[in-house]
């Protein structure tokens, strides 16, 4: 069937901010989709409010909208543009919810807009656990004894019937929020209330546990000819038990006979068939280990994070065909594009096994409870290609960047062996390695697997991997051993650590042999038929198969597995870099690992390399494409790590020189340079004992800002008060010894402004300034920011504008460098910290500001100059719109973590705001995050000691509003004494349940809780957070916000709703001189 | 050129050689005890290497799977499609020593070497597979250096009895290079390899008719090597099974008198089971009374040589489980299991015929139909074991016409 010709154009929702759960797969979802729609010659109006996407530049839709993601905005965005179409498949399960909600609401209807992939008859089939069940059952397809309950009484008069242990689904959450297992009633009890109070329809499902059974997936599509196939299947390495975003899977699977194989790929064909998805479909099954025996445990009628590592596992385009198919097309009337000949209705096979592991955020959040279940915690995932498991599965671990060579998890060796026992049936995020270690110990497959239930296949690989090492140790440079070492994914590094001797001896006699890796491609058919797509991985075999170019040809660094600090914007950078080398006529080389992203899809860049960001697979490609140069500016801290060793062996490193980076990364360093610049930093010193700790921060005066010399994304960083309040941090937070000293800042109070610039080492060019909303002390990344600044005095913005531009040429900086500052209140500019590379800031600068930051960046580095490109120096024309970037957290997901914010970042992604007026910005950037900004009722506070003055003006203005105030003792006594009525609130035990109980109860709309010392876990204030966090009522931790928020509230109150537009739209709005400038470059 | 790929030192190494001079080295197992050759062809299914193993058609062949990690859930006895290996050899990346599956009886190793048949791990299997993309289909030998068959262990011997002490890696040497000359100059040659004529079939069909009784109709089904899961799905049917020799006469068919006629697969050219050939024509032209046939594979092939088709060899065949087939009637693709090395060139197709089924990635055809009787057949295979159930509604039909014929009976 040809393209529906009613179809002219169509909306496609994106699944906004990353969260747990939720991350940059559904960006590259999206973006293939919208190009995939646009080849077809629609016209596609796309809507998401996450900023750091790929699918919100404005080519890949003719109408973007960086607008909030809810019913409201959605309602006026379809009633302006008016699409025949829409498309909710591709935007995660927040596309598909908010697809059921404009059903619902009628829109969609009113508007004779079409649902297009999946009906709402589906979706329901699908999410609905009572039509799920009821679907499977006319199917005659199992699945386990199960009861929907929407109370709790309900609830354990199942598990009196069925028994424990239970599995607690709420219906219509993501990434399994709100779920758990439970072992017995308190358990039962607790994760029910919880469950439904997370569903949107209050609906828990609880079904009979089938933990320790083999997880299976399939990933399969339909069109609307009935043409069915499978993609991909995959095998959980950890049984049923763990969500699959938490666990390690392979593909394809490897336990399976063909009989159970075909078993459970035709249940998911006929699930997909009777759903009748136009699109992509997810089937999770659970295999019995023991009998022909399996479940169905969950359908997921949409492109989901399987999809994406289906996709990027066998080469298939899953998003693009099912885009296609959306619209009409069938599978067989589109051409596979990695072959560019056979039809794309066909089933993928892998000559390969793939192995994706999680990235947990458990580095950032050392007190959040680790335990894995099915609930997801992980943030991101990393993928790697081999011929053989064990090289995949070290390559995997490699690509994690936690520091971890290999199956030797420093410190595994110090566990105790019942720690290795709970490890294995209580599986956390090091489960691996203890797996690894049980074997060091001589434990056996058998009494592993009774353990674990971990399949025995998978062990006995691990076992070979902990085996082998005993030949490193003896023979690490022998010939034959090393061949098969690195047949078996060991890095020279991880040999020369395991035989403690020297990576250069491991290198140099590999070199020697002769034994270097060769690329094969990734082709979705085995070899059967000549492939297109330069989409590479490594192993040691025979033949390689890399076409090798002639001309100029530049490698850009990926930034790896999204982890907080390290986000979706540095895709968003490599795949511009790789966009802008190839307008240039340079070859791009992407080498990457992350499956969910853009820059892993294979045409995005020339070529592709999926491996590990570690030196030597790094350095491997280097020597085998003999690159220009290697580009470590856009991969964030993962590329600019690199820089060193790569210089080191002889590879050049393209824009900022070595000794720039390190001149801004090395505080010694750094310091120098600004005091001859005489440019003022905030006062610091490093400390190796508590004593001399002490005797730092008085001597600069409290507040200090204490943290760990050796940091990464702020770590255990925090701003001190008090001689008390330091003692405990070095008690609680930190070991401080000479070899791991802290460093001590004088925190200095004031407003945080960012700037990111371009520079030549001559010009600097400063597309734009953003001033923190949040007083410095809130790590940049949990700060709300405006651009452009609002309070900002012409003298400060001069100064900023000065020094930036003045460190730029210091640094002899070429290409993109970030710089924090703070404004003291006397209007003087301190410098915090410069980065010498493409920051978190960068994706929504280059889209407010219309200047393409990366793309100039790059023709910088490639030998232009500023003023060659057009662009001057100095600060480029501020637009006319304004725009908030708010910061948005996954908090519900990780228990036991407080959410105050602080110096240490906790965001795992962000939403803007756009709109001419501020206070429209603010409430589009809070909604957008998720907030319900509540326009009256009941404002609990309690604030710290330091803010009970400054509080009182804010509360008064909050009770002008009408909101009734309550407030714990002290608060309320600093209140009472400004005279703002308030109710006191006991946080005494009992008191204090109670209090918690009018959280849970809805009680409570707005909670302003500033914490005294975050980390203790059983303080009031802790709780009163967590508590806000896990019912969803507002709580914020920082009075700017709390002002902030204040004028969302005052802008809707007056009646005044926001309208919605596209960013041309806004774009309109802007100045002559800001359009002068853009034409001129355009010209 | 020697390819070898994370083969350690030790033991004696096995080599794989092809007609075009290609040599990897590599690691034996299953039978260690010799060398053997066939036609090399490739199979792209990840899973049911079993199935691969047993199936009859790759009688002559020497099969390597594109899946580099071959074994891993072992050998049992409910997946074979037939009573032993059919395969010359068997080519891997890896062939795994521990299976893991609780209906694994033993080791894809065990099972070769039980046997006797020479397999081969350690192989750059993509880049071979690739080689047989570019070349076309090849013959080739596993060379076992363990082997005694070339007289290795003789010339120790002679070695000694002249008075010489054994160097055991010069005689490694020498043996390997009068292996690879004794080969070289047999893969020279098709007869000499016995890789094509009437011996496949006849090696693989079974020697004597025989009957699986069941209450449904009495269906004559004719072996040319047939999948034991063709068997269970006619039986599943309720179908009464009398199974015939290849070479069986149409007068001999027709005396049992079956409400059908099944057409099994096979292995090898169409053309050298000629006295099957003759058999079908007889039921098609009018000479044995009608009856509804099914072919498969072969059987299709044979279905239409006797119509007057011809068959031609496919540059390096179909083999996986992936193979997208269109039914030209719905315009729907399902996803079928392959292993042919053959097919029906559509230009020699007589009016009778028409193409039914077609291949969506070549555009070769997949199946056919006579348009006066019912008639019909597929080169892929329906039965699936190994690869996807999405076809299994070809039986079904099969059923029907036999339906239809007794209902005309009856009125």
């Amino acid at each position: 069937m040809p393209k529906d010709p009613t179809l002219k154009k169509v909306l496609v929702i994106g699944s906004g901010p990353i969260i747990i759960g939720q991350a940059a797969e559904f960006d590259y979802a999206g973006t293939q989709a919208c190009k995939a729609l646009k080849e077809e010659g629609l016209e596609v109006v796309l809507v998401n409010s996450n900023p750091a996407t790929i699918m919100t530049d404005a080519n890949i839709a003719d109408h973007v909208y960086i607008e909030p993601l809810n019913v409201p905005s959605l309602t006026r965005i379809i009633d302006q543009e008016r699409p025949d179409g829409l498309l909710p498949t591709l935007g995660g399960q927040t596309g598909l919810n908010l697809a059921v909600a404009l059903s619902q609401a009628g829109v969609l209807e009113k508007y004779q807009v079409r649902l297009l992939g999946t009906s709402i008859e589906a979706i329901k089939k699908a999410e609905d656990r009572e039509l799920f069940k009821q679907t499977m059952q006319d199917l005659n397809e199992p699945i386990p004894l199960s009861d929907i309950v929407s109370n709790l009484d309900q609830a354990v008069a199942f598990a009196n019937k069925t028994g424990y242990p239970l599995i607690i689904r709420p219906a219509y959450t993501l990434g399994g929020t709100g779920g758990g297992i439970a072992h017995n009633e308190t358990e039962l009890l607790t994760i029910c209330d919880m469950g439904l109070k997370k569903s949107m329809i209050g609906q828990v499902l609880l079904e009979q546990s089938v933990a320790g059974w083999k997880e299976i997936e399939y990933e399969v599509m339909r069109d609307a000819n009935h043409n069915c196939i499978t993609i991909c299947n995959m095998e959980n390495f950890d049984p049923v038990g763990i969500h699959t975003g938490d666990s390690i899977v392979v593909a394809p699977s490897q336990t399976l006979t063909d009989k159970e194989y075909q078993m459970l790929r035709t249940a998911a064909l006929k699930i997909i068939r009777e759903l009748k998805v136009e699109g992509g479909c997810n089937v999770q099954f659970a295999l019995h280990p023991f009998k022909c025996e399996y479940i169905v445990i969950e359908v997921n009628p949409r492109v989901s994070r399987s999809s994406a590592l289906a996709s990027k596992a066998t080469g298939y385009p899953i998003a693009k065909m099912a885009a296609k198919i959306a619209i009409g097309l069938t599978l067989d009337e589109i051409t596979n594009p990695v072959t560019g000949k056979t039809t794309a209705c066909f089933e993928p096979t892998l000559d390969y096994c793939v192995v994706k592991i999680p990235r947990w955020p458990f580095d950032k959040f050392v007190t959040a409870d680790r335990t894995l279940t099915t609930q997801m915690k992980a943030t991101g995932e990393v993928m790697a290609i081999d011929r053989t498991f064990e090289g995949a599965l070290q390559k995997a671990v490699r690509s994690l960047e936690t520091g971890v060579y290999g199956l030797r998890l420093p410190g595994a060796a110090t566990w105790t062996d019942i720690e290795i026992e709970n490890k294995l049936k209580k599986a956390d995020d090091e489960r691996l390695f203890a797996v690894a270690q049980a074997f060091r110990r001589d434990w056996s497959v058998r009494e592993i697997h009774q353990i674990s239930q971990i399949d025995p296949w998978f062990l006995v690989k691990i076992k070979g991997l902990v085996d082998f090492e005993a030949q490193l140790e003896k023979w690490p440079v022998d010939e034959e051993v090393l061949r098969e070492a690195k047949v078996l994914g060991f890095s020279d590094y991880q040999i020369a650590k395991i035989a403690n001797i020297s990576t250069q001896l491991v290198r140099e006699a590999r070199k020697t042999y002769d034994i270097l890796p060769t690329y094969k491609m990734v082709d979705t058919c085995a070899a059967e038929f000549e492939a297109a797509t330069p989409y590479y991985y490594s192993t040691y075999e025979e033949e390689d198969e890399v076409r090798q170019t002639e001309g100029q040809k530049v490698i850009v660094l990926g930034s790896g597995p999204i982890r907080i600090g390290q986000g979706i914007e540095f895709d968003y950078c490599s795949v511009h870099a790789a966009w802008a080398l190839r307008d240039c006529g340079v070859e791009s080389i992407i080498i990457n690992n992350n499956p969910e992203t853009v820059s892993t899809d294979f045409d995005t860049a020339d070529k592709l390399f999926f491996e590990p960001l570690a030196l030597e697979d790094v350095l491997n490609i280097v020597e085998k494409e003999k690159p220009e140069g290697v580009v470590v500016q856009f991969g964030g801290q993962t590329a600019i790590n690199l820089a060193a060793g790569l210089r080191e062996h002889g590879v050049k490193i393209l824009g900022t020189s070595l000794e720039g980076i390190d001149a801004a990364e090395d505080r010694k360093k750094f310091e120098a340079l600004l005091k001859s610049l005489g440019i003022p930093q905030s006062e610091g010193k490093t400390a190796t004992s508590a004593a001399e700790a002490k005797a730092i921060a008085e001597e600069l005066g409290f507040p200090v800002l204490v943290r760990p010399s050796y940091v990464i994304g702020g770590r255990a960083m925090e701003v001190v008060e008090n001689v008390k309040d330091l003692e405990s941090y070095m008690e609680t937070a930190v070991r401080i010894s000479p070899k791991h000293p802290i460093l001590v800042d004088k925190y200095i109070r004031g407003k945080e402004v960012e700037v990111d610039a371009i520079s030549d080492g001559t010009d600097t060019l400063i597309p734009g300034i953003f001033e923190h909303i949040e007083r410095a002390g809130v790590h940049s990344g949990d700060s709300m920011a405006v651009y452009p600044p609002q309070t900002l005095t012409t003298a400060e913005r001069e100064t900023i504008v000065d020094y930036t531009l003045r460190i730029a040429k210091a640094l002899q900086v070429v290409g993109l460098l970030n710089i924090q500052y703070v404004v003291d209140n006397q209007g003087k500019v301190y410098v915090l910290e410069v980065n010498p590379r493409a920051s978190r800031t960068v994706p929504i600068l280059s889209k407010v500001t219309g200047v393409p930051m990366i793309k100039v960046a790059v023709q910088i580095m490639l030998g232009k100059s500023l003023a060659e490109l057009g662009y001057g120096t100095g600060l480029w024309p501020e637009t006319a719109y304004t725009i908030v970037k708010a910061p948005v957290f996954s908090f519900e997901k990780l228990t036991d973590v407080d959410i105050s914010l602080g110096p240490e970042m906790k965001s795992t992604g962000e939403v803007m705001g756009v709109d001419f007026e501020l206070s429209s910005a603010l409430y589009k950037a809070m909604t957008g995050a998720g907030m319900k900004i509540p326009t009256s009722g009941t404002l609990l506070v309690s604030v710290a000691e330091r803010d009970k003055e400054e509080v009182a003006g804010l509360i008064r203005d909050y009770a002008d509003l009408g909101f009734k105030i309550i407030a714990t003792q002290q608060t309320a006594s600093a209140l009472k004494r400004a005279g703002i009525t308030v109710t006191t609130v006991n946080t005494a035990d009992h008191s204090l349940q109670l209090l918690l109980d009018q959280i849970k109860d809805g009680a409570i709309q707005l909670v302003i809780n500033t914490p005294t010392r975050g980390k203790v876990a059983g303080r009031p204030g802790f709780r009163i957070r967590r508590a806000a966090s896990e019912y969803r009522v507002p709580c914020l931790t920082s009075l700017d916000t709390a002002g902030a928020l204040l004028e969302a509230i005052r802008m809707i109150r007056d009646g005044n709703p926001p309208s919605y537009q596209a960013m041309g739209s806004y774009q309109d709005g802007n100045s002559a001189a800001w359009w002068d400038k853009l034409k001129e470059l355009a010209g | 050129m020697t390819h070898g790929v994370g083969t350690k030192g030790k033991g004696p190494a096995a080599y794989l050689l092809l007609e075009d001079g290609t040599l990897y080295k590599g690691l034996p197992f299953g039978y260690r005890g010799g060398s053997n050759s066939g036609e090399v062809v490739f199979n792209t299914g990840m899973t049911g290497y079993q199935e691969v193993l047993t199936d009859p058609s790759y009688a002559g062949q020497i099969v390597t799977m594109t899946y580099p990690l071959i074994g891993n859930y072992g050998i049992n006895s409910g997946d074979a499609e037939s009573v032993r290996p059919q395969v010359r050899g068997f080519i891997v990346r890896e062939a795994c020593a521990r299976p893991s599956n609780y209906r694994s009886e033993k080791t894809l190793d065990h099972y070769l070497a039980q046997y006797g048949i020479p397999g081969i791990a350690g192989i750059d299997t993509r880049s071979l597979t690739r080689r047989i993309r570019e070349y076309g289909t090849l013959r080739g030998a596993i060379i076992n250096q363990a082997a005694r068959e070339e007289g290795w262990e003789g010339e120790a011997l002679q070695t000694l009895r002249r008075g010489g002490r054994v160097n055991l890696v010069e005689l490694q040497e020498q043996m390997e290079a009068s292996a690879r000359e004794y080969w070289t100059e047999q893969l020279k040659s098709v007869q000499k390899l016995l890789v094509a004529g009437p011996h496949l079939v006849r090696s693989v069909t079974t020697p004597q008719a025989y009957v699986i009784p069941g209450d449904g109709y009495r269906v004559a089904v004719l072996d040319f090597g047939i999948k034991e899961n063709i068997l269970r799905m006619l039986k599943a049917l309720d179908c009464h099974l009398m199974v015939f020799p290849a070479d069986t006469p149409a007068e001999e068919i027709a005396s049992a008198a079956p409400e059908g006629l099944f057409l099994s697969n096979g292995p090898g050219d169409p053309t050298d089971v000629p006295e099957a050939i003759e058999t079908v024509r007889a039921f098609l032209n009018g000479t044995a009374a009608p009856l509804p046939i099914f072919g498969i594979c072969l059987g299709h092939q044979l279905t239409a040589l006797a119509a007057g088709a011809d068959a031609y060899k496919l540059k390096f065949g179909h083999r996986g489980a992936n193979h997208p087939v269109k039914d030209l009637r719905t315009g729907r693709v399902f996803i079928t299991s392959q292993n042919h090395g053959y097919a029906i060139d559509e230009a020699t197709l007589p009016k009778e015929l028409v193409v039914s089924h077609r291949n969506a990635n070549d555009g070769t055809v997949e199946g056919l139909r006579h348009i006066h009787l019912p008639v019909y057949s597929v080169q892929y295979h329906p039965e699936a074991a190994p690869g996807p159930e999405d076809s299994a509604y070809l039986f079904d039909e099969f059923i029907a016409n036999m339906a239809q014929r007794t209902q005309k009976a009856l009125a």
